[in-house]
């Protein structure tokens, strides 16, 4: 690959690091995983002045719970420690779900989940997956840190709300009121694609019944779109074949998806009102089961 | 005791590829692996639109980049008379643009530089004001009298039209439609599609000033034809010019033809003087080289009641691009798209084809396929199953009734072609069995109790391979021959070379293999080069599947001469007549007394130190093969589908392919073509085309648009074979590179199409996108795929 030409720091702090941002006016990026900004550079999209490496800063590489039951998630964790995680397995359905289905199983290998936040791709699975799961990202600058909550983190298509001099160091995802269950569903047309279309569905449960209901899409808009307002019927009601069919038609009508050669509007709209009726039937049918 | 011929590495050894020892530890020598001393970069700049006339290039800001040797436009070329070139199909293409652009990613300029970054820095600096003209995305819209005249610096051109062709008995063609009891027909698009090898293009010209000598090495399947372009072209003479094709990165059609890029490269080293290498990126590779497929089928099928197909007509509509560009054999305009219905025993057929020019890249060259064979199978056997739904029949006993029979050969097609060998009911029948074709209304009314849809589809062809006969196919009015040079060392080892040029078919491999069993000299012991015209003997190179029809036979035959002369050498030294010895694999003996023998690695060695008086010393030869016959190979490949109605997504249940490919010379090579071919046809069944947008803008321009299936997606496929050796080929064997590929595309949207027969839908273009499936599953209507694709809310 043949990109403009570029100077490559590599620090050892977190202060380090935010001290070339801030010295370098708007032209220098980040470096997490490098599957996204890497092939921008490749074909010349991105051609940032300085390339900022936080590989070498230490105690940025985790995702764990916290005691209350908040998952973190730092900024080097690759989607491949999320994929292979048995803490993940046991307490992150959606993330769990989502994880394998991530680009294809080189990139997760070297792709960061906060990475992935920060390139804001409207087609992006973890940005869907924490909408759908209420999180925040934690953002570091000179300053000191700030939280933002992730439906205000991407303000469009690329955009995020981080200033040129800050870094998203830790995705936080809150507590489940009771039982987190969820599910990721994505069309693809082969591993590694883009989504034509994808749903996280992250849904908290007491008693049997939703107190919780969180849906966000990839694919269908120049956005993530979060769904949670047309999923909220669910909220105190036990999932049933009809609340189910009412979320799926929904969620479906939110999405704002453009015909292309991936498909028409239309038929994107059938693949997730299909995606938030099977994800919801599995998990009504293991409820049930459960129960 | 005799030889054990696979021990030893001979015909019928499934003998590990010698190649992979360097591949599978990066010791490979592709072009951009070649570091010369003083060597320049060159970098091309491409058009961002698919049709402009060009008000102005600036390139004074390129120039003044520190680092930059030389930077070339159309008219500087032009000055030189390079700014046009001729194709191997009779056209001219811009080397670099002129007067107008036409393709998106057309060359427009080159920056030759000392490093690939500086070059490509300094492209970007290049200004060029383009005045847009409507772009023309398919033929349709070519075809229109109103619509722009891509053409405008050819004189006479009509409109944008490349050539009308037919072939066949039209009258008689007409009266066996008149006498039908039923007339099918189909309406399809064969997409566009590449055959992307994962090595890009690229050369390295350096010409010394000195000696007068111009060196190229380059990604070439037929190094030999590009010499001779080369002298045509740059007007250098034959002898000087030495064209060197490394290892080559795959190749499937798409590095047969010459690109702007060697020549601009070429005349870059001659004017710096140095030598200058140019390697291109993947979006380069995709939007502006020889493209596959892209033609449109009318297809008629005449049928009496009881199954028999009467007649056949076919009209087909190409779209070349800007420029026609793709190698074919010069007397067919559209390839050998008439050995259609080969296999098939049928009375007349007649096919008209029309070629149009679009503002699209140039190409529509043979991916993996012998010049539009892989187009003529996949409308046969679209036709095929179509008119077998149209007569309520099932669609195997539809074939089977069809079929030449094996007593039949040889056989003349309604088309012209005679084809000499084949089992194809034994092979149909072995499909069947192995899928389970007796339980399939079962299996498919338990997967409707599921909600899922279930179909079965097969694929049956005979193709025409190994290009050519003298007679009949020339490229550029040479004839397709090949050849094959022999050296037998002292020691009795060897080295071979051939006019071929493997691009991954694993020849030092098999080649050897041929020379074993001809001479019983292990295939360790015997080297094989090719791709380096100073040295290897004059042939057309590797595609079409020739190498093995036509190369391998040569090899076969020089062998043969090598062991005439072995065998009189042995009677030299037995002290015996030449009538009086007998061969083994590796041996010559004399009749009365099995003990008493020679092996040929004395016979090589006496050829150097005890030859015969008046015997020429030595132990070499070549042999030039002319082949009487293509030879054609038959495949049988069916695939069991199961389609999701809620999403248009659909998995492939089983896959069996039943390849007749004669004799085979290495069985696990024989299996990885298979393999690798059914995976390309899957790719295009399932998920690969370039398509383009109504602004002649290219939707598959790198690889997360065009799509390249991985382990993950493709199917497992169950293999098959059936033995008929070809008469006519010294060894028995048929080409078999593309026959998966050929045959492939059909088994599995006949499938689709299969579990959809119920819905009233006769017909998907491919790619088989969910989206399309669904769409042609909600509302019982066919989809095609014609650009431009409309992008909106």
């Amino acid at each position: 690959m043949y990109p403009s030409r570029f100077n490559y720091e590599s620090p050892k702090t977190l202060a380090d690091a935010i001290a070339l941002l801030d010295s370098g006016a708007g032209e220098t990026k980040v470096l997490a995983g490098g599957q996204s900004l890497v092939p921008m550079m490749k074909l010349r999209f991105a051609f940032p002045g300085t390339v900022v490496d936080i590989n070498n800063i230490p105690n940025l590489n985790y995702h764990r719970f916290d005691s209350d039951g908040t998952l973190r998630i730092g900024a080097l964790c690759r989607h491949e420690d999320l994929e292979h995680s048995d803490v993940i397995a046991k307490g992150q359905p959606t993330i769990a779900a989502a994880a394998p289905l991530v680009a294809d199983p080189i990139v997760r290998t070297r792709g960061t989940f906060v990475g992935s936040l920060c390139h804001a791709d409207p087609q992006g699975d973890w940005a869907a997956v924490m909408i759908a799961l209420g999180g925040r990202v934690v953002v570091q600058g000179p300053k000191g840190k700030r939280e933002i909550a992730m439906k205000d983190f991407v303000l469009g298509p690329f955009q995020t709300a981080l200033e040129f001099n800050e870094i998203a160091i830790e995705a936080v995802i809150p507590a489940p009121a009771g039982q987190a269950r969820g599910g990721y569903l994505k069309l693809e047309r082969r591993v590694g694609d883009f989504a034509t279309a994808s749903v996280a569905v992250a849904l908290e449960i007491t008693g049997g019944k939703v107190v919780r209901a969180g849906i966000a899409m990839a694919g269908v808009g120049g956005k993530t779109i979060d769904a949670t307002d047309a999923a909220s019927s669910l909220v105190g009601q036990a999932l049933t074949e009809a609340n189910i069919a009412t979320v799926a038609a929904a969620v479906a009508a939110v999405a704002e998806p453009r015909s292309d050669h991936r498909g028409s509007s239309d038929y994107k709209r059938q693949i997730i009102r299909t995606f938030v009726t099977r994800i919801l039937t599995s998990i009504a049918n293991s409820t049930k089961k459960a129960a | 005791m005799p030889l054990d011929e696979i021990k030893i590495g001979g015909m019928g050894a499934s003998r590990r590829r010698v190649e992979d020892n360097r591949f599978i530890r990066g010791k490979g020598n592709y072009v951009d692996d070649i570091v010369l001393p003083d060597m320049l970069h060159m970098e091309i700049l491409r058009s961002p639109v698919a049709h402009a006339r060009i008000k102005s290039i600036d390139v004074s800001k390129a120039w003044d980049t520190p680092g930059v040797r030389l930077v070339l436009t159309g008219e500087m070329m032009a000055a030189r008379n390079l700014a046009w070139m001729p194709t191997l199909s009779y056209d001219t293409q811009a080397v670099l643009a002129t007067d107008k652009v036409r393709f998106q990613g057309q060359e427009v300029c080159a920056v030759i530089a000392d490093d690939p970054y500086i070059a490509k820095d300094a492209c970007a600096k290049i200004v060029v004001e383009y005045e847009i003209l409507p772009a023309i995305v398919n033929p349709l819209q070519a075809a229109d009298p109103a619509s722009v005249l891509i053409r405008d610096d050819k004189e006479n051109q009509p409109g944008n039209k490349v050539f009308d062709w037919e072939i066949g008995d039209k009258a008689g063609t007409d009266k066996a439609f008149a006498a039908a009891d039923k007339i099918s027909k189909i309406e399809l698009h064969y997409p566009r599609t590449h055959p992307s090898p994962l090595e890009c293009c690229g050369s390295i010209a350096d010409y010394d000033r000195a000696t007068g000598k111009l060196t190229v090495y380059m990604t070439s399947q037929a190094p030999h034809i590009v010499r001779a372009a080369v002298a045509l072209v740059a007007e250098l003479p034959e002898h000087q010019i030495r064209i060197v094709s490394p290892d080559i990165g795959g190749g499937f059609g798409n590095k047969v033809p010459i690109y702007p890029g060697y020549v601009i490269s070429i005349l870059a080293s001659i004017l710096t003087e140095k030598p200058v290498k140019w390697i291109e990126d993947k979006t380069g590779n995709l939007i502006s080289t020889g493209f596959g497929r892209d033609v449109y089928l009318k297809g008629e099928l005449a049928l009496r009641k009881d199954g028999r197909i009467l007649g056949v007509r076919m009209n087909t509509v190409s779209d070349h691009g800007a420029f026609f560009s793709d190698a074919q054999p010069s007397k067919f305009k559209i390839g050998l798209m008439h050995s259609a219905f080969a296999c098939y025993d049928i009375p007349v057929a007649h096919m008209m084809s029309t070629g149009y020019y679009t503002n699209k890249a140039p190409g529509g060259v043979a991916y993996r396929c012998s010049f539009r064979v892989t187009e003529a199978m996949f409308f046969q056997e679209r036709m095929v199953q179509a008119a077998a739904d149209d007569l309520g029949m099932d669609q195997a006993e539809f074939r089977r009734i069809n079929f030449v029979k094996d007593d039949e050969f040889p056989h003349r097609t309604a088309f012209g072609f005679l084809t000499d060998s084949g089992q194809y009911g034994k092979c149909l029948d072995i499909g069947l069995e192995a899928i389970g074709y007796k339980n399939f209304a079962k299996e498919k009314a338990e997967a409707a109790s599921r909600g899922r849809l279930l179909g079965i589809g097969i694929s049956t062809m005979t193709e025409p391979l190994g290009a050519g006969n003298s007679r009949e196919y020339d490229i550029l009015g040479i004839k397709m021959f090949d050849s094959a040079e022999l050296r037998v060392h002292m020691s009795g080892k060897a080295l071979l070379r051939t006019g071929a040029k493997s691009q991954g078919q694993g020849h030092e491999t098999t080649w050897a293999q041929i020379v074993t069993h001809e001479l019983g000299i292990p295939a360790e012991d015997i080297v094989v080069e090719e791709g380096d015209t100073d040295t290897a003997p004059f042939g057309m190179g590797t595609y079409a599947s020739r190498s093995t029809p036509v190369a391998g036979a040569a090899v076969a035959m020089v062998a043969r001469k090598i062991r005439a002369k072995a065998r009189k050498i042995a009677a030299h030294l037995l002290e015996v007549s030449e009538e009086d010895i007998e061969w083994e694999l590796g041996r010559f003996y004399v009749r009365s007394n099995q003990d008493r023998g020679v092996t040929i690695q004395e016979c090589a060695m006496a050829a150097y130190s005890n030859m015969p008086d008046g015997m020429e010393p030595g132990l070499e030869n070549n042999a030039y093969y002319d082949p009487p016959n293509l030879t054609w190979p038959f495949a049988c490949y069916i695939a069991k589908v199961e389609i999701d109605p809620e999403t248009g997504v659909w998995d492939v249940l089983q896959f069996v392919a039943v390849d007749d490919c004669g004799v085979r010379i290495n069985p696990m090579i024989v299996e990885g073509q298979i393999m690798g071919g059914l995976t390309e046809a899957y790719a295009m069944a399932n998920m690969q085309y370039i398509t383009y947008d109504e602004e002649g803008n290219c939707i598959g321009a790198n690889y997360m648009d065009f799509l390249l299936p991985t382990a993950w997606e493709t199917p497992g496929f169950e293999l098959y074979e059936v033995v008929t050796p070809c008469p006519h080929h010294p060894i028995g064997a048929k080409g078999v590179g593309e026959c998966a590929t050929v045959g492939g595309p059909a088994a599995f949207v006949n499938a689709v199409m299969d579990a959809l027969k119920d819905k009233g839908v006769r017909n998907i273009d491919m790619p088989l996108m969910p989206n399309r499936v669904y769409e042609a599953l909600t509302t019982g209507n066919d989809v095609y795929g014609m650009p431009p694709v409309r992008v909106g809310n």
